[in-house]
């Protein structure tokens, strides 16, 4: 018997009650302001050359120059908005195609179900970076290309875990009626299931942005992702890594950004996924 | 060996908002005796049985009273070392409680003291207490091995090795067959009685409690609302709630018929001013909202809380189950029908004819396979062979082959109202989903909620919730007016009352009643309850072991029945008649 507890409240606002979930949030907001809104504050032309190579900080320019004498804080307040729409375009791809081919597996089972994972564990063979690099060294870099990639990267293994969330949806009875109600797969998919496994779709949306960000900067800095001019943190990286002993900021600020919007969205989805099992609940009064 | 259980002045809050969810309730059970608790679901009856122990669930603190067991005082601190070896529990189910992956030897002997001085002895004194075998091979077996009836003496095992001087049995026999619950509620009995143990018996099920213990508490709204003798308070309660409580139990005899509370249980966060149960009373006067009433003494060792004990309950109008004529057009008949799982044949050669506008019931234990049968006839489980006709064409079997029309006339109501409604779907939105797929857009979505809600004796307000917002009995309802607004003419009820209150379950039988009549309906109610048949069907079909063992009139199947499963099925169900 167990006691009724008040009014249902959203997995957010149940979510958002916690300190994890506000830190989460506070630190990936904070991370994505100064990506988004970096190129506007940017002291400099983060393409113009200020001054000699690797100068140490200066008035004018507070983390110094890199090597080749661009301002590193301009550079920096770039580099990071390209990035972050491209990893937010490749996971929105990648979970959404990936939760609806799950969603279907998991609740049609039987032959679509092995046609889908099984497809499915043919891409999980390949290594997600080994597989970018083989269609980017054929196409060579070519952002749509990698937005694709990350897309095609995440759907398999997000269908994997939204196929087990569903299969346990799918046994309850209420799916049962949606069919004897006549409903069609489409509906009862999309309407019957997706709204009822919205909880470990938030969690895998936070994991694959993250992973979404490390494998575009990790592309960059390999030199197979965003092209120089352009400025970027995965570029930053790759150039500026020589002379990290001399000049650390070229490397140190894009790490740090990346750090800690990793961690911002890790906090988030744990508060995500622990509201939506609810470990922290209590008696409601 | 002293057990008296002595409880006074029990408290339990809730952490966060302080409000008391088990408020001032005091007990003693002398040595060798039991006291039965009942109440409706969110009563507090686990929360009492789970305190006895020294222990609060989460977010919830025992904040006043005491309980002592004999010389041993049950707090905080002692809980720890009582538990087992003072005081034991016996849980609601088994299949949980069990370690899966213990054997049942291991099992047992973990419920020892460690330092036992003849643990195997023990052992097998233990398990001849609930007539298990005792071999070494049933001891190295898992719990799921074994069977549910089984399971739960193992349980009772566990609970009476340690020889404690007081037990809490929390609803032990929900789930199991009449005839698995009639042995266990024997060995309890015998257990308490010989080891001079005292225990109290957590029960939804009114006649068990009735057949079973030497006291009767009956709980509302974590208060006590009447505490007396067994007899006393089943055969002459004197508090208005035990009346209609008691009222609503289904009688196995049929010559009284259950009678529901209109309204649910408050939960304690909303409880009502003054006397808990006054929005609900029959007799309530002004003053029952004002003060909440002492608990008093109505005879000696009878106490019930009420200010108009003296006032006679209203007499009822027992509705008639309908009558049906003889001759009533057959609406569905199967014909031959097969079912397998896998190798594993569960329906066999099934011929059951349903008339037009009767109500047939389909009686059986689990694993008889009355649920296959009614989802074979659902469409929602593909039958090997056989045929189904309705209204003189046959069915396809599966509902995906089935035209709209076709799966509109037939309704399926499923067991378990939390798990059949689309809990992210507000109830306007369940209600017209299933609408828009059979009959297409509605011209009034709102006209045709409401109406339905109407017919299912729903508050119009409810349309907007979402069901985590609704009592179990009011999301009953809520599947049942889900099937109503299609206009169904057969509805399916497969064990639609099992997860409900007696209180509740006698309203949805009066409901379907009314609907039988109104709207003509033809009904399958799929039930392994008795009494519940002998209240509302007008012939009954017997199904053990995947076959129709008998299909008869409801008064002569009761009054003479031919098959001796049927003959067992009505000696083991609990009589009970107030």
């Amino acid at each position: 018997m167990s006691a009724t507890t008040g009014k249902s409240r959203s997995l957010l606002r149940r979510a958002l009650s916690t300190w994890r979930m506000r830190i989460g949030l506070l630190i990936t907001l904070t991370v994505a302001l100064v990506a988004l809104l970096g190129p506007r504050l940017a002291p400099h032309d983060p393409q113009k050359f200020v001054g000699m190579a690797f100068a140490p900080r200066d008035l004018g320019y507070p983390f110094g120059t890199d090597y080749l004498g661009h301002d590193v804080l301009s550079q920096f307040l770039s580099g990071g908005w390209l990035l972050l729409t491209l990893a937010f375009l490749g996971t929105i791809l990648g979970v959404g195609a990936g939760a609806l081919i799950g969603i279907w597996a998991g609740y049609a089972r039987g032959r679509v179900d092995e046609l889908l994972m099984r497809s499915g564990d043919v891409m999980l063979a390949f290594p997600q970076l080994v597989l970018a690099l083989l269609f980017i060294s054929i196409t060579g870099p070519n952002l749509a290309v990698i937005v694709l990639l990350t897309g095609l990267g995440h759907a398999p293994r997000v269908a994997r875990v939204m196929r087990g969330a569903a299969l346990s949806v799918a046994e309850r009875d209420f799916v049962a009626n949606a069919a004897a109600m006549g409903m069609r797969t489409r509906t009862i998919v999309l309407r019957e299931v997706l709204p009822n496994v919205s909880g470990p779709l938030a969690v895998e949306f936070g994991l694959r942005l993250t992973y979404s960000i490390g494998l575009i900067a990790g592309l960059s800095f390999l030199g197979l992702g965003v092209q120089e001019p352009q400025p970027d943190w995965g570029v930053m990286l790759n150039d500026n890594r020589v002379a990290f002993t001399m000049q650390p900021w070229p490397v140190v600020l894009p790490v740090l950004a990346i750090a800690l919007i990793t961690i911002g969205m890790n906090l988030v989805t744990d508060a995500l996924a622990r509201a939506s099992a609810g470990i922290d609940r209590q008696v409601q009064g | 060996m002293s057990g008296e259980l002595k409880v006074s002045n029990l408290v339990v809050r809730a952490a966060a908002s302080g409000v008391a969810i088990v408020d001032d309730v005091s007990f003693t059970i002398p040595a060798g005796r039991l006291l039965g608790l009942v109440g409706e679901s969110g009563s507090g009856k686990t929360t009492i049985g789970l305190a006895l122990l020294g222990y609060a669930r989460n977010g919830t603190s025992i904040d006043g009273g005491t309980i002592s067991i004999g010389e041993h005082e049950v707090t905080a601190a002692t809980a720890r070392d009582l538990r087992g070896r003072v005081v034991s529990y016996i849980p609601q189910s088994p299949a949980s409680a069990l370690n899966p992956s213990l054997r049942l030897r291991d099992q047992l002997l973990e419920c020892l003291p460690a330092d036992h001085p003849d643990p195997a002895g023990a052992l097998e004194q233990a398990l001849q207490e609930v007539a298990l075998p005792t071999d070494a091979e049933f001891l190295s077996r898992y719990p799921h091995q074994i069977s549910g009836g089984q399971q739960q003496r193992i349980t009772i095992a566990m609970a009476f090795i340690a020889r404690p001087d007081f037990i809490v049995l929390d609803e032990p026999t929900t789930g199991l067959d009449v005839s698995t619950q009639r042995h266990v509620l024997e060995t309890v009995r015998k257990l308490v009685a010989e080891h001079g143990v005292s225990a109290v018996y957590i029960s939804h099920d009114v006649a068990v409690v009735a057949g079973l213990v030497d006291e009767v508490l009956v709980l509302y709204s974590g208060k006590v609302a009447e505490l007396g003798p067994n007899a006393a308070v089943m055969h002459a309660p004197l508090h208005p709630y035990s009346r209609r409580l008691i009222a609503a139990v289904p009688d196995v005899t049929g010559r009284r018929r259950p009678h529901g509370i209109a309204g649910g249980a408050p939960s304690p966060f909303a409880r009502p001013s003054g006397c808990a149960f006054h929005p609900r009373c029959d007799i309530a006067t002004p003053a029952c909202s004002e003060a909440v009433p002492e608990l008093q003494f109505a005879a000696p060792q009878h106490l019930v809380r009420c200010i108009n004990v003296g006032t006679p309950a209203p007499t009822y109008q027992w509705p008639t189950v309908p009558e049906v004529p003889g001759n009533a057009p057959v609406l569905m008949s199967v014909r031959a029908l097969e079912v397998s799982y896998g190798s594993n044949t569960v329906l066999h050669g099934i011929d059951l004819d349903l008339r037009r506008g009767g109500c047939t019931a389909l009686l059986g234990e689990s694993g008889s396979g009355k649920t296959t049968l009614a989802r074979a006839i659902a469409g929602l489980r593909e039958p090997g062979q056989g045929t189904i006709e309705f209204d003189g064409v046959a069915l396809p079997p599966s509902v995906r082959r089935r035209s709209l029309e076709q799966l509109r006339r037939v309704q399926y109501i499923f067991q378990n109202p939390y798990e059949s409604i689309n809990p992210r779907r507000s109830v306007f939105d369940t209600l017209l989903a299933g609408y828009r797929s059979l009959c297409g857009k509605p011209d009034d979505a709102d006209a045709l909620v409401q109406q339905a809600l109407r017919d299912a004796a729903l508050r119009p307000d409810i349309a907007r919730r979402y069901p985590d917002e609704l009592s179990g009995g009011e999301r009953q309802r809520v599947a049942i007016a889900r099937a109503l607004i299609v206009s169904p003419e057969l509805l399916i009820c497969d064990e639609i009352t099992s997860s409900l209150d007696v209180s509740v379950q006698a309203s949805i039988v009066e409901l379907l009643q009314q609907l039988q009549e109104s709207r003509s309906l033809t009904l399958l109610f799929v039930t392994h309850n008795m009494a519940l048949v002998r209240n509302i069907a007008q012939d009954v079909a017997v199904l053990e072991n995947g076959r129709i063992v008998e299909h008869n009139g409801v008064v002569e199947l009761f009054a003479a029945p031919s098959a001796p499963y049927t003959q067992r099925l009505i000696e083991d169900t609990p009589g009970f008649v107030a």
